[in-house]
């Protein structure tokens, strides 16, 4: 039996334990500011248990490398940064596109290039979405705290184990870096999820990319006597292209299918409302501190307001925002970019509540003062 | 020597994709009936091809294949034989493929000695999209981005590799197939980061427009240049002029990557144990 454990951490260092915690067996990735901690945790930890870690020569192999380890079996997981995060991009769309389960982690500094790199950021958000071609789902989760962080790297690799997708873990460099007691919970405590496989006695006749019920077709380790086909072209369900449009049509569909009809199980967020507010302030990462500390001081003076905390970015909590512009008058949404969420919070209000940012995009963070002026401003 | 080479390829993928002439289908024969004699195990065997005509041969084959970005083939090899190094891990790529977009990875893979064996498809051209030139271009050559003739200076890839760290380097050509049934049979028992360059002729796209002419000529043109590495070792420069050497160019024992890291984790293990 294990025990809990209690802990001074880094965000980083949390991001280590919750990935040893959720069975990542397999680290691959290259040294970029400030995210090098996390690989230098998986560089120590991982051996310690029986798994692999590689530096790699750049971030693409980084992230190929991730993605084989995946596809022969691995719980497998890299870290970057923003630079890091734009050359990962293509193979992060081929991941996708073949369906290999993986973590990526992004401490978020402040871009474009090379940027502020030992500053705080949130201006990965929309690339997390986009940042690979072409239409695509994808999982997006970003914690607020050390202990958020260690809970959603064991949610990121859950997530991607059970809809065979790459999660990525978007961190800023705040949380990334700050220094926070954590309560690790013993292993028999946390859930872990493992890819479905075929039994073996499926192989002879066996899809790779069968549209199953669930549309999550179970995926063999290589070297298990499958002998299947993958490839980035879009392909059938025999994982080989076959130049048909309705092909791709079909497997877009289920690839986006398997996210969207599991949003209930994707989607993570926390809120504090009383039900008769005025403002709320939606809010992600690091700035949820602050818009939390911010509430609080208002509603000493009796002002209505309450906080809503994302966890998952991506998919975006549509019908949780959409029902919250309903009932309240504004909504404020802080964010370290010139504005990135607040154009979805926008979308899904479609002018029902107004919608105003905070926006910082010099490196350095919003107080509670800020948000506090602007729920009064708003008021 | 009568070989069921059918059993390592997907015969409802035929007709393949390459033109008449092109000598990658020789090159993927080769390796069949190479695998065929070593004696690996099939389903403990995974190929990862890149993007170009060379990317293409992943598909043709009876293995665990997987069909990655461009230039990429290796990371993705890396991560298969780090995962699980009993899988035997086999690379297909080009000269566009690994020369180019994937020349760091071949570098770093080289260096690493990873046990990953490597059949680079040298054709001298990006044949798929139409005639390029690449990095194993000739001088003066012309290509549909070189058209007043190509200023880039071509190289030595199997130098790269030797330099770089791959414990076995040879070079073959689809002029010599039993030649490169044998040298491939090699590369993929040896242990460590195994390269081989294998000469092939894309007569759409290279041959034809650089005055060499079709299949037939190009491989008459290997004919008369290519030359056994034994042979070659003993010309002097001179002679060497204008010559390939072929067959195994270097081979030395050293330990294997996956086989280091395995110390590694035993001794971790062991250390925490004593504690």
């Amino acid at each position: 039996m294990s025990k809990a454990k209690t802990l001074l951490l880094q965000g980083d260092e949390a991001v280590v334990e919750g990935g040893m915690a959720a069975g990542a067996d397999f680290f691959a990735g290259y040294p970029i500011t400030p995210a090098s901690e996390i690989a230098e945790g998986f560089a120590e930890q991982l051996p310690a248990n029986g798994g692999k870690f590689i530096q790699m020569e750049d971030e693409i192999a980084g992230m190929g490398c991730i993605v084989g380890a995946s596809l022969a079996g691995a719980k497998a997981i890299t870290a970057t940064s923003g630079p890091g995060f734009s050359l990962k991009q293509e193979n992060l769309g081929f991941a996708i596109m073949v369906e290999a389960p993986c973590v990526v982690v992004n401490v978020q500094r402040v871009g474009p290039s090379t940027g502020l790199p030992t500053s705080p950021s949130q201006g990965d958000i929309m690339q997390a979405k986009w940042g690979t071609h072409g239409d695509h789902p994808i999982i997006a989760l970003s914690p607020s705290s050390v202990s958020e962080t260690f809970d959603l790297t064991v949610t990121a690799f859950n997530l991607a184990e059970k809809y065979r997708i790459p999660v990525i873990l978007l961190l800023d460099e705040i949380v990334g870096h700050m220094r926070e007691k954590i309560t690790i919970p013993p292993a028999d405590e946390l859930e872990i999820v493992n890819r479905k496989k075929p039994k073996p006695e499926d192989k002879d006749n066996f899809y790779p990319y069968e549209e199953t019920e669930d549309l999550i077709p179970p995926m063999p380790d290589y070297g298990t006597g499958f002998k299947y086909h993958s490839t980035g072209l879009f392909h059938d369900k025999t994982g080989f292209p076959r130049g048909k449009t309705e092909d791709a049509k079909k497997l877009m569909d289920r690839l986006m299918g398997k996210i969207n009809n599991n949003l209930d199980d994707i989607i993570h967020l926390e809120d504090d409302l009383n039900g008769d507010e005025d403002v709320v302030v939606l809010a992600y990462g690091s700035t949820v501190r602050s818009a939390i500390s911010a509430v609080n001081q208002v509603r000493e003076e009796g002002i209505k307001a309450g906080w809503v905390k994302l966890k998952t970015i991506w998919p975006f909590a549509d019908d949780y925002v959409r029902k919250l512009a309903e009932k309240v008058d504004r909504i404020i949404v802080p964010e370290l970019n010139m504005g990135q969420l607040i154009g979805e919070v926008e979308r899904v209000a479609a002018g029902k509540a107004e919608v105003t940012g905070i926006n910082r995009y010099d490196g350095t963070l919003i107080t509670p003062a800020d948000v506090v002026a602007e729920i009064k401003g708003a008021l | 020597m009568d070989v069921n080479i059918d059993k390592y390829l997907r015969q409802d993928k035929m007709p393949h994709i390459w033109c008449p002439g092109c000598g990658h289908g020789t090159v993927l024969g080769s390796f069949v009936r190479a695998f065929d004699q070593s004696g690996l195990d099939q389903e403990k065997t995974v190929v990862i091809s890149g993007i170009g005509c060379s990317g293409r041969a992943s598909g043709y084959l009876n293995f665990d294949t997987l069909h990655v970005t461009h230039g990429r083939a290796l990371t993705f090899a890396t991560g298969v034989k780090m995962a699980n190094p009993e899988l035997n891990v086999i690379v297909m790529t080009g000269d566009g493929d690994g020369a180019a977009i994937g020349g760091n990875h071949l570098i770093h893979s080289s260096r690493r000695n990873i046990d990953i064996t490597v059949v680079l498809f040298n054709n001298n051209i990006y044949g798929m999209t139409g005639g390029q030139f690449s990095p194993m271009t000739p001088t003066g050559d012309t290509a549909t981005t070189s058209p007043y003739g190509n200023i880039d200076q071509n190289f030595d890839l199997c130098e790269l590799a030797k330099s770089s760290g791959a414990t076995f380097v040879g070079r073959g050509a689809s002029y010599q197939p039993r030649k490169m049934i044998k040298l491939i049979k090699e590369g993929l028992l040896h242990k460590g980061f195994a390269f081989i360059e294998t000469l092939t002729q894309c007569p759409v796209n290279y041959g034809k427009r650089n005055m060499i002419g079709g299949a037939r000529d190009m491989l008459k043109w290997q004919d008369e240049h290519l030359v056994p590495d034994k042979k070659y070792e003993k010309m002097d420069p001179e002679e060497r002029e204008g010559l390939i050497s072929t067959g195994v160019l270097y081979q030395v024992s050293k330990e294997e990557y996956t086989d280091k890291y395995q110390q590694v984790i035993n001794n971790v293990m062991a250390g925490e144990s004593n504690e």
